[in-house]
């Protein structure tokens, strides 16, 4: 076993041969999605992820991780495992067709509005 | 106003809060793991700027600006209970203090949020928050590793053994108490460890942890008085080893 001054490498137990020991349960938390809100009433939004083993510690790790700087009224975290997300071999359903296109709103009659101003004040 | 018990009041404070910071500050980059190393090295921050708040208030009191009282002191000028002092040894004594120190924190700015010297009640009304996340830090903590493994049971009940005289040291009581009573500025170490008690037994029922028996009480005193700990001058000498190069350099 590699003995290191180094808490970090000590607590890895890592064998002479740079082996590592077998992880057991509690080696590897879970990730948390973690979403906050700048102003209540407004939308979480995602701001990225923390490890815990649980609840309250991911909230407690969400909290300095996330809400230290800027500003927060509140925070959600997900367990990662609990989020149910497409696949990316199906990407292929968030494409569109040229012809769909004024189902955008880009498409509305407001930007020849808009494009027309633009151009007579000059506006970029 | 008696100022000088409000300087002996604002000095222990102080003092508690800067050594537990530093303490808790040298765990920083050696964190059980990356997220709880960003929470307590943030916590240890917190703790450094709440003492700086209160060397703020002595200044105004007309004591030497704050680095120089905070970096320029030897040990026995300083005021802090041993509790504080002790070396971090592993992370759950360093819990366990962080649960039993933070508590008491927390109480003593709550009795002086209503305290007549309006100064320090400002201080307390502006980091009750700060507050109430490290006491739920320490409580969360606290309630998972007591409810863990054999180990890290094994160890907590050790840790809180090892902790309690200790911890009962931090209500030392003072020469002032009559005079901060009376004119409403602190109600007193006995009345803060009353409420103390209150507040930290449910936890560790809830950490299936056990406080030590009553006979084996012994508060361990004199950190108040200037008596301290052997590491308490080692840490004075370490943490204000860079400022004492120059004390008048510009930063």
């Amino acid at each position: 076993m590699i003995n290191s001054l180094d808490p970090r490498i000590a607590r890895e137990q890592i064998n002479e041969d740079n082996t590592i020991a077998p992880l057991t349960e509690m080696d590897n938390w879970e990730t948390y999605e973690v979403f906050h809100q700048k102003k209540r009433g407004e939308q979480h939004e995602h701001v990225g992820i923390v490890h815990a083993p649980n609840n309250e510690m991911a909230l407690l790790f969400a909290k300095e991780q996330y809400g230290r700087r800027g500003i927060s009224v509140n925070i959600w975290v997900v367990k990662t495992s609990n989020v149910f997300a497409s696949d990316y071999d199906d990407a292929d359903i968030f494409e569109t067709v040229p012809d769909k296109q004024y189902r955008e709103a880009g498409g509305y009659k407001v930007m020849e509005m808009i494009n027309k101003y633009k151009k007579e004040n000059k506006v970029k | 106003m008696n100022v000088t018990a409000i300087k002996e009041l604002l000095y222990k404070m102080a003092d508690d809060l800067l050594i537990i910071g530093h303490r808790n500050s040298e765990w920083t980059g050696l964190g059980p793991i990356l997220e709880e190393d960003i929470a307590f090295s943030s916590m240890a921050q917190d703790k450094i700027g709440q003492a700086g708040a209160l060397f703020e208030i002595l200044h105004e009191l007309g004591e030497d600006e704050p680095d120089t009282v905070a970096f320029m002191r030897d040990a026995n000028k300083m005021h802090c209970a041993h509790f504080v002092e002790l070396p971090n040894g592993e992370y759950d004594f360093s819990i366990m203090r962080h649960f039993l120190f933070d508590h008491a924190d927390q109480l003593r700015f709550e009795m002086l949020a209503n305290s007549s010297f309006e100064p320090l009640a400002q201080v307390a009304k502006k980091i009750k928050g700060e507050l109430k996340y490290h006491v739920f830090h320490a409580n969360t903590w606290l309630v998972k590793l007591g409810n863990g493994t054999e180990e890290s049971k094994a160890r907590m009940q050790t840790a809180l053994n090892e902790s309690w005289n200790y911890a009962l040291g931090m209500f030392e009581v003072g020469d002032f108490e009559k005079e901060l009573q009376s004119e409403n500025i602190f109600e007193g170490e006995e009345a803060l460890k009353t409420r103390w008690m209150a507040n930290i037994v449910p936890f560790i029922e809830k950490a299936n942890l056990k406080i030590p028996d009553t006979k084996s009480w012994e508060p361990i005193l004199g950190g108040r008085k200037g008596y301290h700990t052997e590491y308490l001058q080692q840490l004075v000498e370490e943490m204000g080893e860079v400022f004492r190069l120059d004390p008048t350099a510009q930063w």
